[in-house]
Order: structure tokens, then C-alpha cells, then sequence
């Protein structure tokens, strides 16, 4: 680990101050995926600023649907009574994450940026496109059991999110809040905050250099109430999903009246599928739909050596996910 | 000679052995009072030293720009090849070998050349004021190497496979016959061919190994090591440094886990001791998690082909078995899987090759159960399809091949109570409600299967000695340079000591952990009680004896002129044999002589046939070629039978073990409750085995891309149910003193074949590639039954 500097800041604007002086600099919140990195040598920020002081903090209903802000860490929002009730997908994508003392560290600001878990981006001994543009990725004939299918480029497959949270976020239109160093917010939704790899895997997100994430909201909705997140993992816990579904169905008299689908664990991004989307509203809440919207989700998948089974994993995952929800 | 106190004439009183006491050591622990060997840190001007590894893993250092780090705050030296002080000796030559003794395992040291043969080999140490500077510094160190293609595993095109056999280093054996095998296998009217895989397994103990080298004066040194054994590694000091082993001591008060990868003698002790004689200041080294995936052996990936030839009924007639696994680039290393294969069953031909390829790995090494436990795997898995193909129980079938004699020896068992493990496990279980179908038993979207294994694990010779110190006022001091893994050794050994003594537990004071305390073995192979126990106990005799000697010459004692064989001591009273009424207590006879105190010295064996053994000791001998050796002319084993059932997803993969019995036939159990202890851990070893632990190598690179514990799953208190364990009550007047057998290992045995022939039970599918991960289901799933 390099000698860094840390200081706390007290307001938004104290923070992205210190980060317009010194770009190199880094926010720290929980620092359970930052530290991981610096002890690796992967971040070398010589400043973190200290950012838990915030005001973005609060779990509260909006016009615009429940507002969490960004530094709540993952158990007080997973345990939420609100999230508990209007949002169960994404109380149990934080349920089901890490280890209880991680949740208590972790906000949800930094569950958003966490970074792949590929073996080959950790370790600096390996080459790695997104970690040094255009040294190469070994993972695409290398270990590749755990990484993605889904939006994979030729120069990356790594799943840049492999976290729950955002998956759940995505199905269910979540938007962020984000400030940036003049102090002007923006509201960026999930599903276009995240990147694909592409030529530019180390592009991860869109968020500028030095901008805050404050707060994130979650429409209420029919299918945000009646969802549920299901996690695939050969460890029954702590560990990351091999597949994942975040869903929500709105069924009424047998008819899916909207539906929400979200892949985990198989996506260069937490991967919403409006394909599957497409498929199930309108029809009847039956296996065949269900299958059919799970065919439809992994359409484009380009598996490889060993994650390979992924497709079929993350087909019967969905399905499973959609007959629990419809109460099949 | 006839005057002697004939030792073993009664059996030892047991009063606190047997009983389930809480851990001696454990308040230490959860008060972080016991100090790990890490923990040292009162020596005057320690220092920290960190290794810096080679990222590729094959090819040559060609330069190093220390330009950088050298700047650093702190830093006080930067050791390569080419300025670090050489060993005297090493394990590279036959002279070293010797001197270095039976713990030496990689025989490769790193830092004397250039050559780069593994990822993760040391390639500098840098050594700093603090270990933040060190770490740093080390960071900052550039050093280039030329790579070269490695080759990755023996499944790489690269690989060249060999039959280790002949060799005369070779720690691998070659092949083994009895009988006509091929012939009967031919000849079979049932049989049963299957490949078996094993992923490569880190032992992972939780406290990673630590040095802290110590040079007391020139030639005098003492370590603070995570070791299992401190008599082993003061003797592979002595070597490699060129000491009189008198000048080094080793110290290991506790330690956290070793599972065997703590062992032998790894590259980064000795680099320590090296680096601090040439700085001049005692040197402290901890290797990170990654480090522990590439500085102290590992399981080797295997692969096992296993052919079992049968009569109709079941009664195995042949049994061949090809093992081939990766190696390193100077050790004939391989787990013997074929010992296993042999002794478990009546099977009268037999045939065992093993075939190796060397790749750029470091060494392997012991882990819990080498050989017993990938090789019960496929045995066991094979035994369940035969017993399936042919209709029959599982455990009839093993009833029906149940192995009288040792098939591998034809000596017959100093005890076995195998067939009361089946039948306990079996009640316990609920065995008798089986569906003999498979694939037929349902609870909502999961199947749900029974499976059951047989355990066994050798009695591996081994020997030791121990002092006792007994006070007059009641009290005692035990002594042997043991070590205590976190298994309860510190705890099991107080119960032995006060039985011998008949003092209560709370009156004697058991150290351990220092080789200036009697030598012993190394807590490995399951070793460690038996030889202990047995050395506090021939100990104990010796310190009564000399007490009855006392006594009858003694004109105040009501023993006077007693002859020393009438005498017999119960719970610490000399007394007559045929008249009880007449004696004293140990007390009373040592103040009236002055005495405050008085010691007695013992060597015991462990599984040498204890009373023979006595004219001719045992070689203290690695695990690995022991077990055979035995002077009573028994074979020497515990057994046990495992019993599992879970529920698999069929539609996502998933496995979980639901419930769990072990029921284990080891000897005496000191302690039903730190037994219990080593029991669900190693069962739950076993099904991280069977179901997530794996390290995986680019196959490309030779790196592995999993060394942390987020990434290398072991089992987490979710994956584990309720374990059900109990002993089988065995008397065994062969193994030792207390006739205790180990049970460090063998409930790692037939682990994961339990798990695999339950999955079997729930799903028609056979699995045998470890670790039964979702995709492999899932890939069975679509096979057709
Ligand atoms: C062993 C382990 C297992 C895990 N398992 C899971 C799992 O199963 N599922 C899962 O979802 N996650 C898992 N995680 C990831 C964990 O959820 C994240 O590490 C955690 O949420 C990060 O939050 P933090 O507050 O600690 O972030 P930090 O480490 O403090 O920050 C992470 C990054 O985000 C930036 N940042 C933080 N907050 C903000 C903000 N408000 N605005 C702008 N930038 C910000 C930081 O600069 C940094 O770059 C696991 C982590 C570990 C270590
Ligand atoms: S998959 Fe992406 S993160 Fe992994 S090695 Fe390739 S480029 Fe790097």
C-alpha cells in the first residue's frame, strides 16, 4: 500500500473541493471494496477523503418513490420496513450479500462502484485490459467460470458489477442522484449508469471524476411490491452469485400486467432484460411464459470454456425467480 | 529385572480421561492472552521482512531496480540471489537431506540462482523498520524476468507424464501388485470403470504461517515459528544453517491450524533465519494469504481411474487403480491413495500404478488425510455404483468385502470395530427408511439422497519422549516439545497426565511448544495423542518407580522391604497389590525424604505394537512410508463410517448437506468433546472438498487466480447442519499406552464420497469431479439416468 493522506469532509462540496485539487484523490465510505484495492495495489489514491459525514444519509417515501441515501450502509437499508415491504427484491439483494459485518461497514454508494471480482483484474501480476489498456485478457481462455456472458466484449468479460444490489436496482428503474464538483446534481438511472466494456473496459460508469453518488430513488410500484431476488451460489453464503434474478410481476386475474426482470452475475453490467420484459407482459403468469422470457433474456449470450453453463443457469434461475413471484 | 515394576500390568486409571473437559488453553484464546508465533514482538530491535514472489512462473531474473525502494523510509536491506547469504546446506543434496531430517518436503530452495520455477516463488526480501516500510518498499522493487512457457498441470498438452516408481528419492510410489488383477478384472462378471478428478485444495489454516528469527549470539538461534512440529523443524534449522541442533530452539505455543501444510520445513523459515543473521536483528516474516497459496504445499490436482471387478453378489475380485497428478519441477511428490485402495477391502488382486508430471508448481504436501481422502473418494464412489448396478445396500456391500486381515499385509487388525460404525451410523441415521431407488424422493423442487462412505485412517509409528515433574505438594509439571494445532492437544495431554499421576487436571501444568522440552514428533498423521499420551505415560511410570524404589528402602514407609513388583500405585498411593491397606500417598514419601519434587522421563510409541516395540524402537519416520512397520505383528488402523443426505436443486445446481452423521472407532477418546471437535471439523473439511474448494490455475500462466478467502470457498457455518458424532468404544492393547488411535484425519476420509454417492441417491447422476460445483450438476441434470 503507497502512503496516502486522509482527511474527513463535512459537505458535498468540502469533498468534491478536495478531489478537484488532487484528481488522484479518493472518497471512502465504508472502504470494504477500496481498501481491498489499495492493499493490492490497485488504487493508489495519495488522499482519501472521508466521506461518511455527509448528509446522505435517510431512508424516506418521495413523490418520486423511497429515496435512499447513499451512505446508509447495506443492513439498515435491507432491514428497512419500507424496503422490507414496497422493495422485497431489493431488501433481500442486500440480505444476501457478503457477511454481516461487511453490510454494516458498507454503504450503498460504494455497493454501486464495487469492482469485478475477476481473478485476473485483482492481481497485478496478470495481464488485464481493464486494469492496463491493451495488455491483454487471459480470462477469455483462462478462468472464466465465474465471469460474464452477457455484454462481453472481445476485450473484457469480466462482470464489472459482480455484486446484488444494482441488479435489483436496475430491474426496478432506480435512478441515482449524483453531484458533481459545482455542485449541480443530476439524476442518472441505473440501467444507464453502468457501461459496457466494449474497446474501453476500464470505462466502467459514467460518473465524472470527482462526482458524488447522494442518493438513490426507487419508483413505487405494482411489481416492485410483488418481486423477489434470488441468488445462485455453490456456498449457501457469502460468496457472489453465479447467476442471479432480481423480478417483479404485476399479475392480475392470471395476466402479467408489467413485469421486471434483472440478471445478475452473468452481465458485464447488472443486465435488465426488456426482452424478457417484452415477452412476459401481456401474457399469462404460466411455466411457458416464464420460459419463454428466460430464452428471450439470454438471446444474446456469448459463453465460453467454462461459463459456459451460465446460460442454462441464469434460464432456470429467471424461471425459478418468476415462479416464486407468481406464486406458482 | 525381576524387581521391576512391570510396566502396562494394569491399565491406566482413568478418571478425568474420557471426560468431556473444556478447553485447558481455552481461556488464553478468547482473552488473546496465548501467543501465536507471530505475536513475539517484545525482542529488542525487531525488524520486518517481506518476500517479494515471482508473477510469472517460469523463467530467469535478469535484473532488479532496487533504486526506488532502497529510498524508502525504514528500509534496511534488499536480499536477491545475488546478496543473500547462502544455507550451509540444503535440501538439494543427499548430505542435506539427512541432516535436515524427515521434514523436509520441496528440496528446491529459492534465492540461490536465478531460475524462476513457480508463480509465487521468492525472488527478494526486503527488510524494513516496520512492516508497513517493508511492505511498501517491497511494492516499489522492480524485478524483471524473462518468462518462459510453463507447464501448468499434467493436463497441459506440455506435460510429460512418468511412473515415479524405482526412483530411490521418490516420495511417490510407483506401482503395487498383488495377485493377477488385470486377468480377474477380465474375468469379472460385474465391473465397474470410472475417472475420479480432484481439484487442487489449499489447507488454509487460518493463522498464516509467521517466522521471527532470533540470533541470540552468533551461533545460537531461536525461532517463534507456525509449525506443527518444533523437534522436526529445530532439526531442519540445525541443518540448513550447519548448527549443533543443541543451539536452536523452536518455539510454537500456539497455533492456528495446520492441517499439514505446517508440517515440514518451507523455504520462508529458513530465508527468515537468513535474513536476520544478515541484518544483524531479530526478523519478523507473516505470509499474506496469497503467499499461503504458493509457500507451503497444497493437495495436488489428481486424476484417479479405478477399475473394480466383482462377483454377482459383490464380492470384489479385482481392483485397479491409476493415479496421475501434477508435481514439481525436483519432487516425485504424490499423495499414496494406493495404501488406501489397498487394505480397505478383501480383494485378493490388486493393482495400483501412479504416474506423475512435472509442471511449475511448487511442491505438494501432506493435507489432512494424503491419499485416504481423494482416494476414498473414488473407492467409495466406485463401491456405491457397484452396489447399485448389482441391487445391493450400500453397506451390505461393504459388509460383504469387510477385510478381515489387512488384504495389503494378511496381519491381522489390532482392533476394528467397523462393522458397529455401520451399525451405529445406520440407527443413528435412520438408514433402515432408505428408498433403495434412486432419484425418487422428492420435498418440493429438491431432490433429496442418502449416502454413506466408510472411513479409515492408519496408525502411522511414531515416537517421543516426555518428563514429568511431580511436586510433593500435589502439583505437576508436564513436558513435551509437542505441539497443540488448536485440537486440544494442550487439554487432552492434562487429562492423561493427571490420570497418571493421580492428581486432578486443575493440579498439572502441561507445556508444550519449545524443543528445549523433551524431543517428540511432529502433530501430524494423526500421531500426536497416541505418542504423547503414551510418552506422559511411560514417563509417569518411571517417576513411580523410582518413588517404589524409594519407598521400600524406607524404614518409615509401610512399604519397607516390599518387593518393588507387590507395590502398585493407585491415584497417587503406593500400596501393597494384595494387601491395599497398606501403603502411603506419593506426599507423605517425598517430604519424609526431602524431596520436594521429583521427575520421571518416558519415551513412548505410537503404533510400533506397543510392547515390542520396547526392544526395538521405532523409526522416527516420515507418515507417509510408516504404518506398515509394525513390530506386534498387527495391522493398525481406525475406522468409521460416514453418513449424509442432501437436497440438490435440480434445476440450479445447488447442493446442500441437510444432515450428517460420523461415527468413529479411534481407540480411547480422551475427550469426547475436543474429539467431537476434530470429527465435524474434518467432515466439514471433507464437504468443502466435495462441494467449493478448489484453486484454479491459468492454465496458461501457472498462476493461480483464486488465492484469497473471498475467492476459495470453504464451508461457512450455512453449508454445515447439525453434525450427529460418536465414538465407538474400542480397546486396543496393541497401538500404545492408553491405546489411543488418532483422529486428526480420518473423519476427512470418505467425505466426499458420502456427499457424492447422496447426490447419487437424489439425482441417478454420478458425479466425480471435485468439487461438485452448479455446473457440474447442472451438466449431469441433462444427461439421460
Ligand atoms: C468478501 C466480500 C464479499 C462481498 N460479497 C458481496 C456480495 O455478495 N454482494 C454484493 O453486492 N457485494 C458484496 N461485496 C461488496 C460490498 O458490498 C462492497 O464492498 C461495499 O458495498 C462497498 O461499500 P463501501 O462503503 O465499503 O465502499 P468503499 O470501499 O468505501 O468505496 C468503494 C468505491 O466507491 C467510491 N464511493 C463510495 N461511496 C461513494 C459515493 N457516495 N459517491 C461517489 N463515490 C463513492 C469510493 O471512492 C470507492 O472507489 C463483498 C465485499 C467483500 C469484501
Ligand atoms: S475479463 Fe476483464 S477484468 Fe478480467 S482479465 Fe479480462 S479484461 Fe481484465
Amino acid at each position: 500500500m503507497n502512503d496516502f493522506s486522509y482527511t474527513q469532509a463535512a459537505t458535498a462540496k468540502e469533498a468534491t473541493g478536495r478531489l478537484k485539487d488532487q484528481p488522484q484523490a479518493a472518497y471512502i465510505a465504508g472502504g470494504t471494496t477500496l481498501l481491498d484495492l489499495m492493499k493490492a495495489g490497485l488504487a493508489e489514491p495519495p488522499l482519501l477523503v472521508d466521506i461518511t459525514r455527509l448528509p446522505f444519509k435517510g431512508i424516506e417515501q418521495t413523490k418520486n418513490g423511497l429515496r435512499i441515501g447513499a451512505l446508509e450502509n447495506m443492513n439498515a437499508v435491507g432491514e428497512h420496513p419500507l424496503v422490507v415491504q414496497q422493495y422485497p427484491a431489493v431488501s433481500q439483494s442486500l440480505l444476501l450479500a457478503a457477511s454481516p459485518q461487511l453490510r454494516n461497514m458498507a454503504s450503498i454508494g460504494g455497493n454501486i462502484l464495487q469492482r469485478t471480482r475477476c481473478g485476473y483484474f485483482r492481481d497485478a501480476a496478470f495481464p488485464c485490459n481493464k486494469r492496463v489498456p491493451g495488455s491483454g485478457c487471459p480470462a477469455l481462455t483462462g478462468d472464466n467460470h465465474n465471469l460474464a456472458i452477457l455484454g462481453v466484449s472481445d476485450a473484457c468479460i469480466a462482470n464489472a458489477y459482480p455484486g446484488d444490489l444494482s441488479v435489483a436496482l436496475a430491474a426496478f428503474d432506480a435512478v441515482l442522484t449524483l453531484e458533481n464538483a459545482k455542485g449541480k446534481e443530476r439524476q442518472v438511472p441505473v440501467t444507464e449508469f453502468y457501461l459496457l466494456p466494449g474497446t474501453t473496459p476500464q470505462k466502467e460508469n459514467v460518473l465524472e471524476a470527482g462526482e458524488l453518488i447522494v442518493a438513490v430513488t426507487i419508483p413505487t410500484a405494482a411489481h416492485a411490491q410483488r418481486s423477489t431476488y434470488l441468488k445462485v451460489r455453490e456456498r449457501a453464503s457469502y460468496a457472489y452469485a453465479l447467476a442471479s434474478a432480481a423480478v417483479g410481476l404485476d399479475v392480475q386475474g392470471g395476466t402479467i400486467r408489467s413485469a421486471r426482470v434483472a440478471l445478475g452475475g452473468v452481465g458485464a453490467q447488472p443486465w435488465r432484460s426488456r426482452e424478457a420484459e417484452q415477452v412476459l407482459t401481456g401474457a399469462p403468469a404460466t411455466e411457458a411464459t416464464f420460459k419463454a422470457a428466460a430464452t428471450a433474456a439470454l438471446q444474446g449470450a456469448r459463453p465460453r470454456e467454462h461459463n459456459a453453463y451460465k446460460v442454462e443457469l441464469a434460464q432456470n434461475t429467471l424461471v425459478r425467480a418468476l415462479q416464486q413471484v407468481a406464486g406458482a | 529385572m525381576n524387581s521391576e515394576p512391570a510396566f502396562f500390568e494394569t491399565p491406566p486409571q482413568t478418571v478425568a480421561v474420557g471426560q468431556p473437559l473444556s478447553r485447558v488453553d481455552g481461556r488464553a484464546k478468547v482473552t488473546g492472552a496465548a501467543k501465536y508465533s507471530a505475536e513475539f514482538n517484545h525482542l529488542p530491535g525487531l525488524v520486518h521482512a517481506v518476500i517479494k514472489t515471482s508473477d510469472v512462473a517460469k523463467g530467469r531474473v535478469t535484473g532488479f531496480d532496487s533504486s526506488a525502494a532502497q529510498r524508502e523510509p525504514g528500509v534496511l536491506a534488499i536480499f536477491t540471489h545475488q546478496n543473500l547469504p547462502k544455507p550451509v546446506l540444503t535440501g538439494e543434496t543427499k548430505e542435506g537431506k539427512e541432516a535436515i531430517g524427515p521434514s523436509i518436503q520441496m528440496t528446491f530452495m529459492p534465492l540461490q540462482s536465478d531460475q524462476v520455477f513457480y508463480a509465487g516463488q521468492p525472488v527478494a526480501i526486503v527488510v524494513a523498520d516496520t512492516l508497513e516500510h517493508a511492505q511498501h518498499a517491497a511494492a516499489k522493487l522492480r524485478v524483471t524476468v524473462t518468462p518462459e512457457a510453463p507447464v501448468a498441470s499434467y493436463q497441459d498438452a506440455k506435460a510429460q507424464l512418468f511412473n515415479p516408481g524405482g526412483k530411490p528419492d521418490a516420495d511417490a510410489e510407483g506401482t503395487k501388485r498383488r495377485g493377477k488383477a488385470a486377468a480377474a478384472f477380465a474375468a469379472a462378471p460385474a465391473q465397474v470403470t470410472a475417472t475420479y478428478t480432484h481439484a487442487t485444495n489449499h489447507h488454509n489454516p487460518m493463522e498464516p504461517s509467521a517466522t521471527i528469527a532470533h540470533w541470540e549470539a552468533a551461533d545460537r538461534l531461536t525461532v517463534y515459528d507456525a509449525t506443527q512440529g518444533v523437534s522436526w523443524q529445530q532439526r531442519a534449522l540445525s541443518g540448513f544453517l550447519g548448527l549443533p541442533m543443541e543451539q536452536v530452539r523452536v518455539i510454537t505455543k500456539y497455533l492456528g491450524g495446520g492441517f499439514g501444510c505446517k508440517g515440514p520445513i518451507w523455504p520462508h523459515s529458513v530465508l527468515t533465519a537468513l535474513t536476520a543473521k544478515a541484518v544483524g536483528r531479530p526478523v519478523k516474516l507473516v505470509l499474506t494469504r496469497p503467499q499461503m497459496f504458493t509457500s507451503v504445499g497444497h493437495r495436488e490436482d489428481q486424476e484417479q481411474t479405478l477399475r473394480l471387478g466383482a462377483t454377482k453378489e459383490g464380492k470384489l475380485l479385482a481392483l485397479l487403480h491409476e493415479k496421475t497428478s501434477t508435481t514439481s519441477q525436483w519432487d516425485d511428490y504424490a499423495e499414496t491413495n494406493s495404501k488406501f485402495m489397498g487394505m480397505l477391502y478383501q480383494c485378493p488382486n490388486f493393482e495400483a500404478i501412479t504416474k506423475l508430471a512435472k509442471a511449475n508448481v511448487m511442491t505438494p504436501t501432506w493435507m489432512r488425510a494424503p491419499g485416504e481422502a481423494p482416494g476414498s473418494f473414488a473407492l467409495e464412489s466406485s463401491l456405491d455404483d457397484l452396489a447399485y448396478q448389482l441391487g445391493i445396500d450400500p453397506i451390505q456391500i461393504r459388509l460383504l468385502n469387510h477385510a478381515d486381515k489387512d488384504p495389503s499385509t494378511g496381519q491381522p487388525w489390532s482392533s476394528k470395530s467397523l462393522k458397529q460404525c455401520y451399525q451405529r451410523g445406520a440407527a443413528l441415521f435412520g438408514w433402515s427408511k432408505r428408498n433403495p431407488k434412486n432419484g425418487l424422493t422428492r420435498d418440493g423442487k429438491y431432490l433429496v439422497g442418502w449416502g454413506m462412505a466408510t472411513a479409515t485412517y492408519p496408525v502411522n509409528n511414531s515416537q517421543g519422549n516426555a518428563r514429568v515433574r511431580l511436586y510433593a505438594d500435589g502439583h505437576a509439571v508436564v513436558q513435551v516439545a509437542a505441539t497443540d494445532l488448536g485440537t486440544g492437544t494442550y487439554t487432552v495431554i492434562t487429562q492423561v497426565a493427571a490420570d497418571c499421576l493421580g492428581i486432578a487436571p486443575d493440579k498439572v501444568r502441561f507445556e508444550l511448544g519449545d524443543s528445549v522440552l523433551p524431543t517428540t514428533n511432529i502433530s501430524g498423521g494423526s500421531m500426536g495423542a497416541g505418542t504423547f499420551s503414551s510418552s506422559v505415560y511411560t514417563a509417569s511410570q518411571d517417576l513411580w518407580q523410582k518413588l517404589t524404589k524409594m519407598a521400600v528402602v524406607d524404614a518409615k514407609s509401610p512399604l519397607f522391604k516390599a518387593k518393588p513388583t507387590e507395590v502398585e500405585v493407585v491415584k497417587g498411593r503406593l500400596q501393597l497389590k494384595a494387601n491395599p491397606g497398606k501403603g502411603e500417598d506419593f506426599a507423605a514419601l517425598m517430604k519424609r525424604g526431602n524431596l520436594t519434587d521429583l521427575e520421571g522421563f518416558g519415551q513412548g510409541h505410537y503404533g510400533a505394537g506397543y510392547e515390542s516395540a520396547q526392544a526395538r524402537p521405532a523409526a522416527n519416520s516420515k507418515s507417509d512410508d510408516a504404518g506398515k512397520e509394525d513390530h506386534s505383528g498387527h495391522a493398525m488402523h481406525s475406522f468409521g463410517a460416514h453418513f449424509c443426505e442432501v437436497r440438490v436443486d435440480p434445476e440450479l445446481g445447488t447442493v446442500r448437506v441437510t444432515k450428517w452423521v460420523s461415527v468413529v472407532a479411534g481407540g480411547r477418546i480422551l475427550n469426547p468433546k475436543t474429539a467431537r471437535s476434530q470429527v465435524i471439523g474434518g467432515a466439514t473439511m471433507g464437504i468443502g472438498a466435495a462441494l467449493m474448494e478448489q484453486a484454479v490455475r491459468d492454465p496458461h500462466l501457472a498462476r493461480y487466480t483464486n488465492p484469497n478467502l473471498a475467492d476459495y470457498h470453504v464451508p461457512v457455518n450455512a453449508d454445515i447442519p447439525d453434525m450427529t458424532v460418536e465414538f465407538i468404544d474400542e480397546h486396543d492393547p496393541y497401538i500404545n499406552a492408553l491405546g489411543v488411535k488418532g483422529i486428526g484425519e480420518i473423519a476427512i476420509v470418505g467425505t466426499a464420497a458420502a456427499v457424492g454417492n447422496a447426490i447419487f441417491h437424489a439425482t441417478g447422476r454420478r458425479l466425480r469431479d471435485l468439487p461438485i460445483t452448479p455446473d457440474k450438476v447442472l451438466a449431469a441434470m441433462r444427461q439421460p439416468v
